[in-house]
């Protein structure tokens, strides 16, 4: 028989709320807090980190934040449902290029969102409502092996009951498994719904070259699939605006409906203002009208109106020639970091002779690599060496500096050559 | 929650052609069906004429016309702006600690039974609404681990428009009404709204506004809450309490949450919806908190573990800003005295507004007993028109109240008071 409560209103509600299991990257960062190594190193958090080894407010956001705060004239109304106009314009036009057709077109479209993983949650829910049929939770959402850990959650809590992988890393060769990603495009069903990281492929680093990301183009446009680009890193990548659109700039080019929840976290260090926005490209102007005025009764039961702070600092610097310039050179100057660590960790673990190739280290791009380590290195790594990275063998570029890398490449070589 | 939206969108539109032809289905012959207030901001914004009346919004108005952020804020934000330890940093998905220590603390005092059993769970959200849907999301999952509860839920009549599609947007269905203005009396019928709750089903999940009832600014005295506090014991019923407006009746914060700390010492389980947006004039900086009383605090982790994955699938961590500037605040004596200056200001004069419009519609002999207007508080108020006159006073008078016949105060000012009080006297007395 239930145990009922002789006080208060009844069974407790609470009683049966199960408790969710803990999200890895967060309970790493818990344990290195704790750690009290004088040496210890912290490659498993998803933030820019200085040479110093500290968070970075990017010089343009802080010069953005001032002038904004002493701003009179300000309105300090909520903000459209929609977001901030000036915003939503500027970082649509940011990721397809000033000179867009589809933008020319007036079928491009934007909604501000509670950072990549709002953009991608108003997306899901979105289509769930009205793609493929009216509330059809069955669509098969396809996310990379391996991908980005949350993808899989924002589906399923939009009512998505089929979560696929597609192939994408393959462990033997350390790089793309480009002949099982293809299979996958050709044998899932059709109108299933892709996710792309649009460049810096999150953990794997491993991006599709320009001629395969035409082919696999090619193939979901024959197959009827639909694109949903993940693009959380433009700038951060490659250090160049334009490289890091290419792919998706390809997709809207080659004709394609799709969207794209773009974040602003990494690439304007705006972690906690949580700035995002999903970008919209349309069949045409009236489908685009349609679409908005739907996106804009799940985001009132969602948000309703979004935070502004992060986005008017976002919408000045892109729209102020001096602020725009600054901007891409703090960008620049993160890109450039981590690359100079990626060739240097490489470098140095070629100079130790650690067994192995490690091409993959340079060749991968962005703020994370996949090392190839197994989850027995791993673990040497985090007891034996106090250095934290995922069981996956995915690092944080940033989590390295000149003053550890000699630290961290030693011990990369201790647990390859000890554990097998 | 700021300009009306449109209802929710209904499931089932039908698609008549091809999946191939048209990406989205269900768009492709309407746009969203638009709400009467939807209907009625699009007429509002079409409205060319100067004289027009906006008595709609939803934010706090000056006498000018404007809304604004509190000098305080805009001081603590330039301090904030030049503060070099505050790093960009993710938050955790429940947010700002001392935010959601201090927000605590105003709902159910320092001194709170609940606080010192440690069986309080407080949530940042970024907005109200986001604290609403975070509470839907979370009562979904309560029940049943195995089975989703899908309501009753019962709101208010009539209620924020927005309300239903938040609990629907969670998966509960089942949205009902209880009976609460009464047109006639211009008051709440406390009578007719302990009938439907007593039909109402154990577990059922009524929606209480704490204070600053929205839209018609009618709230319940200390003596209803006793009574029904006592049905919702009785009926075992689970309150879900909201303060969109903490601050705004009495200019403190406590006062207008003192519901939420009688149903908490009467050892009733509840979750509270927190908004600062207008006691600071952070409108857009989406500064909710959504509290939850437990019984016990054995529950406290898996209530957390629950709110953490629900967040870290709809926006991951909320914002910080706005957050920052109301924790530093409620954190300081002397900013306190300050803030609760300017915040007596704010509700003074709407205070005034009432009065002064009370007046104006004696004078002109408007028919009608129009005491509720000064015997309520807060930024909103139910002039008891009909749908008719309501669009009279669209239509030939340019003075836009919501659907309901409801208005914000605030929006009145010495510019238009004469024109609105006449206005409302015409669609009183002139046959439709």
């Amino acid at each position: 028989a239930r145990v009922f409560y002789s006080s208060g209103n009844g069974p407790s509600k609470g009683e049966q709320v199960p408790q969710a299991a803990p999200v890895a990257v967060f309970k790493l960062t818990q344990d290195f807090t704790k750690d009290q190594f004088p040496t210890k190193v912290n490659l498993g958090v998803g933030a820019y980190r200085t040479d110093e080894g500290q968070t970075w407010v990017l010089p343009v956001v802080k010069r953005a934040e001032k002038i904004i705060v002493s701003d009179d004239r300000l309105n300090h109304e909520y903000l459209p449902i929609l977001g901030l106009p000036e915003f939503r314009s500027s970082v649509s036009r940011i990721a397809l290029g000033d000179d867009s057709p589809a933008i020319q077109e007036n079928r491009v479209g934007a909604v501000q969102c509670l950072g990549g993983t709002g953009a991608l949650r108003i997306g899901a829910e979105f289509l769930r409502c009205f793609y493929n049929g009216n509330n059809n939770t069955k669509t098969p959402i396809y996310v990379s092996a391996p991908t980005w850990e949350n993808h899989g959650a924002v589906f399923t809590s939009a009512g998505f009951q089929d979560i696929r992988p597609y192939k994408y890393w393959d462990a033997q060769t350390r790089g793309l498994d480009f002949v099982g990603f293809l299979s996958d495009l050709e044998s899932c069903p059709e109108r299933s719904i892709f996710v792309l990281h649009a460049c810096a492929h999150n953990p794997t680093g491993t991006d599709p070259t320009q001629d395969q990301w035409k082919q696999i183009a090619q193939v979901m446009m024959r197959r009827k699939l639909f694109v949903f680009f993940d693009f959380a890193y433009q700038g951060f990548a490659s250090g160049n605006l334009e490289n890091d659109a290419w792919a998706l700039r390809y997709f809207v080019s080659r004709g394609f409906e799709l969207f794209c929840a773009q974040s602003f976290s990494k690439n304007f260090g705006l972690y906690n203002e949580r700035v995002g926005n999903l970008t919209i490209v349309s069949r045409d102007t009236d489908n685009l009208k349609r679409v908005l005025s739907q996106m804009e009764m799940i985001v009132r039961t969602t948000w309703s109106n979004p935070p502004s702070q992060g986005a008017r600092v976002v919408a000045l610097t892109l729209t102020s020639p001096e602020l725009f310039s600054e901007w891409k050179d703090n960008v620049k100057t993160m890109a450039d970091r981590i690359l100079l660590m990626r060739s240097q960790l490489k470098a140095k673990l070629q100079a130790l002779g650690t067994p192995g190739t490690w091409d993959h280290i340079t060749e991968q791009i962005g703020m994370f690599s996949f090392t190839g380590l197994n989850p027995k290195q791993v673990e040497y790594l985090v007891k034996e060496k106090h250095i934290y990275l995922m069981s996956s063998g995915r690092i944080n570029m940033c989590g390295l500096t000149t003053k550890n890398i000699d630290y961290v490449a030693e011990s990369i070589h201790e647990a390859v050559t000890v554990v097998q | 929650m700021s300009r009306p939206g449109s209802r929710l969108y209904k499931k089932g539109v039908n698609q008549n052609e091809d999946p191939g032809a048209h990406m989205f289905t269900g768009t492709t012959h309407t746009a969203a069906t638009a709400s009467p207030e939807t209907r009625l901001l699009f007429t509002l914004e079409k409205d060319a004429q100067d004289r027009k009346v906006h008595l709609t919004g939803k934010e706090y108005y000056s006498e000018e016309g404007k809304t604004f952020e509190l000098h305080l804020t805009g001081k603590i934000k330039q301090q904030l702006s030049a503060d070099p330890t505050l790093r960009p940093e993710y938050l955790s998905s429940l947010g700002l600690t001392k935010f959601t220590q201090r927000a605590t603390e105003v709902a159910l005092g320092k001194r709170s039974q609940a606080i010192l059993e440690n069986r309080v769970l407080g949530v940042h959200t970024p907005g109200f609404t986001a604290a609403m849907r975070l509470g839907a999301e979370l009562l979904r999952h309560w029940y049943d681990v195995n089975a989703a509860w899908c309501g009753p839920v019962y709101l208010s009549s009539p209620c924020d428009d927005s309300l239903a599609g938040i609990f629907q947007a969670a998966g509960i269905q089942d949205i009902r009404e209880y009976y609460y203005w009464d047109d006639k009396q211009r008051d709440i019928c406390l009578d007719k709204l302990l009938e439907d709750l007593e039909t109402a089903p154990e577990q059922s999940v009524v929606v209480l506004a704490a204070s600053a009832h929205c839209p018609t600014g009618a709230d319940l005295s200390q003596n209803q809450w006793a009574v029904i506090t006592q049905l919702i014991l009785r009926r075992r019923l689970f309150p879900f309490l909201m303060l969109p407006a903490q601050a705004l009746c009495y200019g403190d914060l406590e006062r207008d949450a003192w519901p939420v700390q009688l149903c908490a010492s009467n050892g009733i389980e509840l979750l509270c919806a927190q908004s600062f947006s207008h006691c600071f004039g952070l409108y857009g900086e989406a500064v909710g908190h959504l509290l939850c009383v437990l019984k016990h605090n054995s529950l406290l982790l898996s209530v957390q573990s629950q709110a953490d994955k629900i967040v870290k699938s709809l926006w991951s961590q909320p914002s910080v800003g706005g957050a920052r500037v109301v924790a530093t605040v409620l954190s300081n004596p002397a900013h306190l005295v300050e803030w609760q200056g300017e915040v007596k200001h704010i509700v003074e004069r709407c205070m005034l507004i009432r009065e002064v419009l009370r007046e104006r519609l004696r004078l002109l002999g408007t028919p009608g007993c129009w005491d509720h207007l000064t015997q309520q508080r807060g930024l909103y108020c139910c002039m008891g028109l009909n749908g008719q006159q309501v669009e009279f006073l669209s239509k030939w008078r340019h003075v836009y109240l919501l659907p309901s016949g409801c208005l914000n105060v605030s929006a009145i000012n010495g510019r238009n008071l004469s024109y609105v009080a006449e206005s409302i006297h015409l669609a009183l007395t002139t046959s439709l």
